[in-house]
């Protein structure tokens, strides 16, 4: 028999530590279970999709940044392509290849974030959180070699990336890469077949295979719910086509599995590194010839990458002048935390929080 | 007879009043547990830090004074030398004593706990009774704290205190029964002096249960649900601030002192050890044990509430009761010690093996 | 490979299926008339062949004449994707039928056009602002909005 209390109405954000951002989460409760649930976002909206249409193509590329200020660089990726779709832009050999590399590298630190935080709201203090950002300060110490930043890297440009590598990086992202597997086991040592991460997170929070494709969900959360679909499979944009990798799928879509699909698309990450590195070329141009003023003939067109949290895109419409007509940014999380009432109706508060850590969301991108 | 019995013969033999033979010892007993229990904390404060930063692969404080030794000094005038802000909707009166009601049990606890030979405050008779009653003082200034604050999380943590604090009583008490049938005493002296061989190793399934229940009684990871960061933010501390809040980190220190303590007098014979002197053997116990907490606190995630719950009904109270039976059966039959050894391990772990059969992963969701 | 879908003969197929529904269908896109929206939405759902089952993206081009809706649909079965638009060209009060009834990945991205363009859509179940607060004035991705 339960006990039926009055509804009991808690405000979870927008400044609290779990919401990963300024996220507000209105909840009924019935007792500790949530009973009613209403996102509110909108407390980091910047209007970027407005600022967009006052500067030229190039100046744009900072704001994509500070969408998904975890994964700066898959970000920069997407804008790109799409603004060389529309302008039909061939990007040098070299250049695709850095490309690739940057976006895998970035996907190992958007993952070991994201699994170090949704253990944080599990409530494992910081300890995942400081192995994982062990590995993570290596690749920061690599974008920096490259492009100067740590966070915000502002490193594609049209037509290919802003500069060459210096000669320091490859043995750096060698030693990186033959690292990883084991520091990877580590982290499944610590942390996989714990039983109070089992017990919390197996069965919990569940996103149907069918509700996962209705809702249009990407990224490891689709994975997590039995769904083959990696865009860089499906639909190989760039060269993935020359990589031979694995898209891990979970099967039941509890919050377990999208912890696991990410540990594994680490791994996979780190397989399609290497073969990146093996076969980039030596030599060669890293960025197409662009006129100052860059000026793409009237059109439209859709660029759209397999960033860590899913699938982001952007819908750039060109109107033949320097600046773009219109950029529509589509932002992966949004979509995806659209299943959070289901998700979450019926499970308790702690449950809650950790159900929307697993979705791995980040505010820059849900509020543009 | 205790050293402060001893001291009081002295008086006697002095010449002194009556009143001011009875009042002296006490007093000077009092302060000196005061300062034990204030520099032993302080000094938990700094272990606490600097482990945690080994165990996350960091330092830790090292600024202040070596080693960092004096940085809990440092936090402690940070904390006095803050505004007190109470809500304005608060209950005033509550809300100020509540911390007291908190703290005052804790440093009562270490009147019964002999910190080195005969150095004990008052022998009780009925010591292990009084530890367990007074201890369970502590949750009503807990959920007055979460009550009168006035704040919808710290009511969410002072609900789930009632429930914990009440659960994990019952487990404690019925696996401290073993100790007094091994030892045939409830006295605190007795006990120790009982322990020829500790009964760690006699009773490891009692020692088991007693630790995690200590554990959920104390609020430590992972049964610091009262706290959840990730949750409810601070629970039900959320509110208050200056030397309050104060009181209520030094309370939580206070129990984890007064908890390893009962934990070293019970189980780990005390401060009985070779060649070095009573206090320290009681010391290093007392460090293990706090260690062993805080290891735990840097690697286990939290458990939900419900899991808590069936943990404590389900799992620590039926082998509380089937410990207390087992070692009934050893006193009654008069079994040798060395056996007893062998068999309680044996029945530790065949219980442990089987009773968690009955455990499964996932569930827990509340169909609304 | 998402291979995009041969726009003028699905084009054909819905203007045989859903009578005056399409009104141009280009080399890259479809563009239907906005009453038949939702009938073409589910056609293109539940035909078999066609299964477009996964909404990638909804978003709106203001063009001063008139908003356009574009949609990009994806269909996980066959792996083909297919740009479905539609027109609206009332400015002061512009109305679209939703599309959360046929894929509910629309929800939020209605809910951030009506915010942002002032579409309303027909048939949300919850139609309210998303990013700016209730009570704000305008909407600034229109182009004339300063």
């Amino acid at each position: 028999m339960a006990i039926r209390t009055e509804p009991f109405y808690l405000n979870i954000g927008p400044q609290h530590p779990s919401t990963h951002g300024v996220f507000r989460l209105r909840v009924t409760l019935d007792g500790e279970v949530v009973v009613g649930l209403e996102p509110i976002i909108g407390y980091l909206h910047r209007g970027i999709e407005k600022l967009v249409e006052t500067r030229t193509y190039t100046q744009n590329i900072p704001f994509t940044d500070r969408l998904d200020y975890l994964s700066s660089m898959t970000n920069n990726l997407a804008y790109c392509m799409a603004v060389e779709k529309v302008g039909s832009i061939k990007v040098p050999e070299r250049a695709e290849y850095l490309r690739i590399i940057f976006s895998e590298i970035m996907r190992i630190s958007s993952h070991m974030m994201a699994v170090g935080f949704f253990l944080n709201d599990l409530g494992a203090m910081m300890t995942p959180v400081l192995y994982m950002w062990r590995e993570r300060e290596k690749i920061m110490d690599m974008f920096e070699m490259v492009c100067g930043q740590r966070l915000l890297y502002n490193y594609m440009r049209i037509g290919g990336v802003s500069q060459d590598l210096p000669e320091a990086f490859m043995p750096a992202v060698k030693k990186f890469l033959a690292e990883m597997p084991r520091y990877i086991d580590e982290y499944d040592q610590l942390l996989a077949q714990n039983e109070i991460l089992l017990a919390r997170s197996k069965g919990v929070g569940i996103l149907p295979r069918d509700t996962a494709i209705a809702i249009g969900a990407s990224g490891p959360v689709l994975r997590a719910s039995g769904v083959k679909w990696d865009i860089r499979k499906m639909d190989p944009y760039s060269i993935y086509d020359r990589f031979d990798f694995e898209v891990p799928t979970g099967d039941s879509g509890d919050c377990y599995d999208r912890y696991w699909v990410r540990m594994l698309e680490i791994r996979q990450s780190v397989r399609i590194l290497e073969q990146a590195i093996a076969q980039i070329p030596q030599k060669g141009p890293v960025c197409a010839d662009m006129p100052q003023f860059f000026r793409p003939p009237k059109g439209e067109a859709y660029g759209y990458v397999e960033a860590p949290k899913g699938n982001i895109g952007f819908y750039v419409v060109s109107d033949g002048s320097i600046a773009p007509y219109r950029v529509h940014i589509y932002p992966p999380t949004l979509i995806n935390i659209t299943a959070l009432q289901d998700m979450v109706m019926g499970w308790k508060v702690a449950d809650l929080i950790i159900i929307f850590g697993s979705i791995d969301v980040v505010l820059g991108e849900i509020d543009r | 007879m205790t050293l402060l019995d001893q001291f009081q013969l002295l008086l006697k033999a002095a010449n002194w009043p009556d009143w001011a033979v009875y009042l002296t010892p006490a007093v000077v007993g009092i302060l000196l547990i005061i300062v034990f229990i204030l520099t032993v904390v302080i000094v938990f404060i700094w272990w606490e830090r600097r482990l945690l930063g080994r165990f996350q692969i960091r330092t830790g404080p090292n600024r202040c004074g070596p080693e960092g030794i004096f940085q809990p000094i440092a936090t402690a005038i940070k904390i006095l030398l803050k505004e007190d802000i109470v809500p304005e909707k608060a209950d005033k009166l509550l809300h100020f004593i509540a911390p007291v009601i908190v703290f005052v049990p804790i440093l009562l606890i270490f009147a019964v706990i002999p910190i080195s030979e005969g150095a004990i405050l008052v022998d009780l008779n009925v010591g292990i009774i009084f530890v367990i009653a007074i201890s369970s003082i502590s949750v009503i200034g807990i959920f007055m704290a979460s009550w009168a604050s006035n704040n919808k999380y710290s009511l969410i943590a002072g609900m789930r205190a009632i429930a914990q604090m009440v659960s994990y009583e019952l487990p404690v008490v019925l696996s401290l029964v073993g100790v007094a049938l091994v030892a045939g005493s409830f006295s605190m002296i007795k006990i120790v002096e009982s322990q020829t061989i500790p009964y760690i190793l006699l009773q490891p399934l009692g020692f088991m249960i007693f630790f995690l229940g200590c554990l959920a009684e104390m609020n430590r990871c992972p049964f610091d649900l009262l706290e959840a960061d990730s949750e409810i933010v601070a629970g039900y501390h959320i509110e208050y601030s200056g030397m309050k809040f104060a009181m209520f980190y030094l309370g939580e220190y206070g129990i984890a002192l007064a908890y390893a303590g009962v934990i070293a007098t019970l189980f780990l014979g005390g401060w009985q050890g070779p060649l070095l002197p009573p206090l320290i053997w009681f010391l290093i116990k007392v460090f293990m044990i706090f260690s062993v907490i805080i290891w735990m606190r840097a690697t286990l995630p939290r458990l939900r509430v419900d899991q808590l719950m069936s943990f404590a009904w389900k799992f620590l109270l039926p082998m509380a009761v089937i410990n207390m039976l087992i070692i009934a059966i050893e006193v009654l039959v008069g079994t040798m010690q060395w056996l007893m050894i062998i068999l309680n391990f044996g029945f530790a772990a065949l219980l442990i093996l089987l009773w968690s059969r009955l455990f499964t992963l996932g569930g827990g969701r509340v169909e609304a | 490979m998402t291979v995009a879908i041969n726009c003028e003969e699905t084009g054909k197929k819905l203007q045989e299926t859903i009578a005056g529904s399409v009104i141009s269908a280009g080399k890259a896109d479809i563009l239907v008339d906005a009453n038949k929206l939702l009938q073409v939405a589910g056609y293109l759902k539940n035909t078999a062949g066609l299964d477009f089952d996964y909404l990638t993206f909804v978003t709106a081009v203001d063009f001063l004449d008139y908003m356009e809706i574009v949609y990009r649909l994806v269909s996980l079965k066959n792996n083909q994707s297919l740009i479905l638009k539609t027109r609206c060209f009332n400015r002061e009060n512009p109305v679209v039928p939703s599309v959360v009834p046929v894929w509910r990945a629309a929800y939020y991205q209605e809910r951030e056009i009506f915010d942002l363009f002032g579409i309303k859509f027909d048939g949300h179940p919850d139609l309210r602002r998303l990013l700016l607060w209730e009570g704000f004035v305008g909407h600034p991705l229109r182009r004339d909005y300063l």
